[in-house]
């Protein structure tokens, strides 16, 4: 590319005036190495996620297709996405453990939308490594990952295991009661 | 003797590389009308309201048999775009994007069911096509097809202005020839009227017979920005519309274009400078 | 041709990589301290532009490769997706196709200075025929990538180019037929042409770096064609000859940059924008410009079969040229009757070139009727290729052969440096 000149003008040459001589090579090396520096930009930038995968980053769900006690399992920015109607049983079981001790301490409350307790929804990759957990294992009633045995709690909370944070709860909005826009 | 010579050899290239346009051009036609457009020239850039206007004749007349299957509703959102507005950066938060996409049905499949519906579009859908597919579309426009419009004005010669003859261009057809059954005598569409013409066989009228009836008329849009709706003015506006939407990233281009071009001209000057004190003391 | 190395290590960890493996070494004595002629001018510029060119279509290439879509069903879509939704898509496309171009106008340059300075003549022959390879690797690279997008000139452009080996006896048909890997250019068609597009490139790197090898070797040429005798005939590599390569890059990068982003679409076709449909031919089928001199001696023959080998023996030509020119003179500077018949060489390539962009049968002047011979009217375009061809195979068969036994030339320098000239003024 353009920087193919660098390099070109370097070896001290028998002139008159050295110090204009020597500004001369140094700014058409410097702009050289500018422009090819530039040019790298959109040969980077392409690699990030192009005007159509951005448009898709939202997406909008329908809560009236989960019953209590059951979780859904949508794909959202290409990963799995955890949506739970949960139990009173469960969210009880959440709140009272707001205070045990914690890889990565939360309460349940900051998890779920004011008023929408029964509704969380998580990140269904595990902290870990990726791994997409199972809901019903482990000992805290909530999700186990079989990859590498960490346990999640009704909240989607560490408890036990290599993973270092809470399944991540991702930025979203009920529209009404029955919808949520995720993104 | 070889100065001459070369002088002569690039004179008949320059030659050459005129006349080698024209000659590409479509076969039998007449040459386009020559519109002065906003996005020409190195400065060049889209007029907003005649894209908004030029949509508006794509939405009420074109769409009815032309597909824009390349184009996404949030693409009238973006930089350089119909709707674009400083304060929706992402084109997918712009309010009129929205609207229009809501107003018009896409295909999917029910999450739960898995049977066919139909949906609201959202800004990141394509435009939906007015046939289901190709024998569709012909078999409702007399076995013709309507080509695809989102690269129209770059898949054809003369772009934009060819999109603007056409559409405002046709005449009746001259005595002598016998235009057939769904065809319309247009003297800007490429064709050949050897078979049909029954006059003066030197004098074959120019252009073709099109599938397409006289699309656009005065008053057919009403365009919301109090533009007088003339036949002119729409065929200009679709045209323009229509080559924003095979080239959005026109301006974009342009703009870089002369960052670019100064940059080199100045490192150019550079480095020439620093040739010259390198090269100062050799003898060549 | 440096001779000895005068490289020097200087840190310790220099000297202990040159004891193992001479790469510094290497880089210093061909492109630092390698002696170049002191009066080569700008015509001897392209070679680094043409470095250059091939650098960046690699790169842009490589790039385009993560977003393109390699099938008969999306290949079209997804270059659509370049030009409308990858960040900078538009201008890396663009880049890549209009490189191509500028990949020919360079190559084009390079190969005629060579021609009309003697650089093919010993000891630089095997030099001439890697520069030969080379382009008839951009030759089949480029065409293989014009497939690519997948659009009507695409398609058309694969049909008529596969079928000119069905021009072959007996074995014509297999060959097309192996080629298109099915009855027809199709989705099987692309595939491989898109694995050989991608592998063409790296070749064609490798036989630069041979190419490159072999000058280093026999030493550069210059435009007197005498062989520097002494130091004072050469200047160092680095800085002389760097930056006036690197000036007279961006000088080209002026032209490429113009292209790219003020018309982008100028050297391609419309037609391209139309997605490939095998069941409509374009009315006009023309290749690429930089093919258009080749495919109007292809036209130029009436017959099929020897249509194809007239256009393959042009490049055959080119192959040949070291021993059919017999001339001890090596530059053309000092031939002035071979410089007259080059001028009408150039002449004749751009009338080839203007006559494949037309239709063979239009006629040159319009509205001027001559008289018809070998079933077309002299005045058209087939007959003035015809003319063009003649004269284009006529300046390697005969032209350049005979000349050298008897033209008169003018007196050679007896070095770079002085002006001083041979007393033997009719060498030849």
């Amino acid at each position: 590319m353009a920087d193919t000149a660098v390099g070109a003008t370097t070896e001290p040459e028998h002139g008159s005036d050295p110090s204009r001589r020597d500004f001369i090579h140094i700014a058409a090396i410097a702009a050289a190495a500018g422009g090819a520096a530039t040019l790298v930009w959109p040969f980077i930038d392409q690699m990030n996620p192009s005007a159509d995968t951005r448009a898709l980053a939202s997406t909008e769900f329908d809560l009236t297709k989960v019953a209590e006690g059951q979780q859904v399992t949508i794909k959202w920015r290409g990963k799995p996405l955890f949506v739970r109607n949960r139990t009173k049983a469960e969210i009880a079981k959440a709140v009272a453990d707001d205070s045990a001790s914690m890889k990565d301490p939360a309460t349940d409350a900051s998890r779920v939308k004011p008023g929408k307790a029964n509704w969380l929804i998580v990140g269904g990759n595990c902290t870990h490594l990726g791994c997409v957990p199972t809901f019903g294992g482990g000992e805290y009633g909530g999700w186990f990952c079989p990859c590498h045995g960490s346990v999640y709690d009704t909240s989607g909370r560490i408890r036990k295991g290599p993973a270092p944070l809470n399944l991540v709860v991702p930025e979203y909005a009920f529209l009404t009661d029955t919808k949520v826009k995720i993104g | 003797m070889l100065r001459k010579l070369s002088v002569i050899a690039a004179a008949a290239g320059l030659l050459v590389v005129g006349a080698a346009g024209p000659a590409l051009a479509n076969g039998g036609a007449l040459k386009a009308k020559e519109v002065h457009w906003s996005f020409e020239g190195p400065f060049g850039k889209f007029d907003q309201a005649q894209l908004q206007r030029g949509f508006k004749v794509y939405r009420e007349v074109c769409s009815a048999c032309h597909s824009l299957k390349l184009v996404s509703f949030r693409n009238l959102g973006d930089k350089g775009g119909p709707f674009y507005n400083e304060k929706y950066q992402n084109p997918n938060d712009n309010p009129w994007v929205k609207a229009i996409a809501k107003d018009y049905e896409v295909n999917d499949i029910d999450g739960e069911t898995g049977d066919a519906i139909k949906r609201p579009a959202t800004s990141a859908d394509h435009f939906p096509s007015p046939f289901a597919n190709e024998a569709a579309a012909r078999a409702s426009n007399g076995g013709a097809l309507p080509p695809d419009m989102s690269l129209l004005a770059k898949a054809r010669e003369e772009g934009p202005d060819h999109i603007y003859s056409v559409v405002t261009g046709y005449v009746d057809a001259p005595k002598g020839l016998t235009v057939p059954t769904g065809g319309h005598y247009n003297p800007y569409f490429p064709g050949d009227l050897t078979s049909a013409w029954h006059g003066d066989h030197k004098h074959t009228p120019p252009g073709g017979f099109i599938a397409m009836a006289p699309p656009l008329k005065a008053g057919l849009v009403t365009f919301d920005d109090g533009t007088k709706s003339t036949l002119d003015q729409q065929g200009k506006d679709v045209a323009a519309f229509l080559m924003w939407a095979a080239e959005p990233k026109l301006e974009e281009r342009k703009q870089t274009g002369f960052a670019v071009l100064i940059y080199l001209v100045l490192l150019s000057g550079l480095l020439y400078a620093s040739y010259k004190t390198v090269w100062k003391n050799e003898s060549h | 041709m440096s001779g000895h190395s005068t490289y020097q290590p200087k840190t310790g960890i220099e000297r202990w990589l040159d004891a193992r493996l001479p790469i510094v070494r290497l880089g210093y004595d061909s492109f630092v301290d390698y002696p170049t002629p002191r009066n080569l001018n700008y015509w001897w510029t392209f070679g680094g532009i043409l470095s250059l060119c091939l650098a960046s279509q690699l790169i842009t290439g490589i790039i385009l490769v993560m977003h393109y879509n390699p099938s008969a069903q999306g290949a079209f879509a997804s270059v659509e997706h370049i030009m409308r939704d990858v960040n900078y898509g538009w201008l890396i496309r663009y880049m890549h196709a209009n490189g191509a171009s500028m990949f020919f106008i360079a190559v084009y340059i390079h190969m005629l200075r060579g021609l009309y300075y003697g650089s093919y003549k010993a000891p630089r022959e095997v030099l001439w025929l890697l520069g030969c390879v080379i382009y008839l690797l951009m030759m089949a690279t480029a065409f293989m990538g014009y497939v690519l997008p997948w659009g009507q000139m695409s398609f058309h452009g694969a049909v008529v180019i596969t079928n000119l080996f069905g021009a072959l006896p007996l074995v014509g048909e297999s060959i097309t037929t192996w080629l298109w890997g099915g009855f027809a250019v199709d989705n099987p068609t692309l595939n491989r042409f898109f694995s050989l597009h991608y592998l063409l490139p790296f070749m064609i790197a490798g036989v630069v770096i041979l190419h490159i090898w072999a000058l280093h070797v026999v030493g550069q040429n210059n435009p007197t064609g005498v062989d520097p005798k002494s130091k004072a005939d050469t200047v160092p590599f680095t800085p002389y000859a760097t930056v006036k390569d690197g000036f007279a890059m961006s000088v080209f990068l002026i032209l490429f940059a113009f292209f790219v982003f003020y018309m982008p679409n100028a050297l391609g076709h419309a037609d391209n924008y139309v997605e490939a449909n095998p069941l409509v031919t374009p009315s006009h089928i023309v290749p690429e410009w930089y093919f258009l001199p080749f495919y109007a001696i292809l036209r130029a023959v009436p017959d099929k079969l020897m249509g194809v080998l007239a256009m393959f023996g042009a490049i055959a030509c080119l192959f040949a040229l070291p021993w059919l020119d017999t001339s001890k003179v090596r530059s053309m500077r000092y031939r002035p009757t071979a410089k007259i018949y080059f001028v009408f060489f150039l002449v004749a390539c751009i009338v080839l070139g203007f006559c494949g962009a037309k239709l063979p049968d239009d006629p040159v002047i319009p509205h001027l009727t001559t008289f018809q011979l070998g079933g077309s009217d002299l005045n058209s375009f087939v007959w003035l290729s015809r003319v063009a061809s003649l004269y284009y195979f006529a300046f390697f068969l005969v032209v350049l052969p005979v000349l050298g036994l008897v033209e008169k030339t003018l007196p050679v320098p007896d070095s770079i440096a002085s002006p001083a000239l041979s007393a033997d003024a009719h060498k030849g």
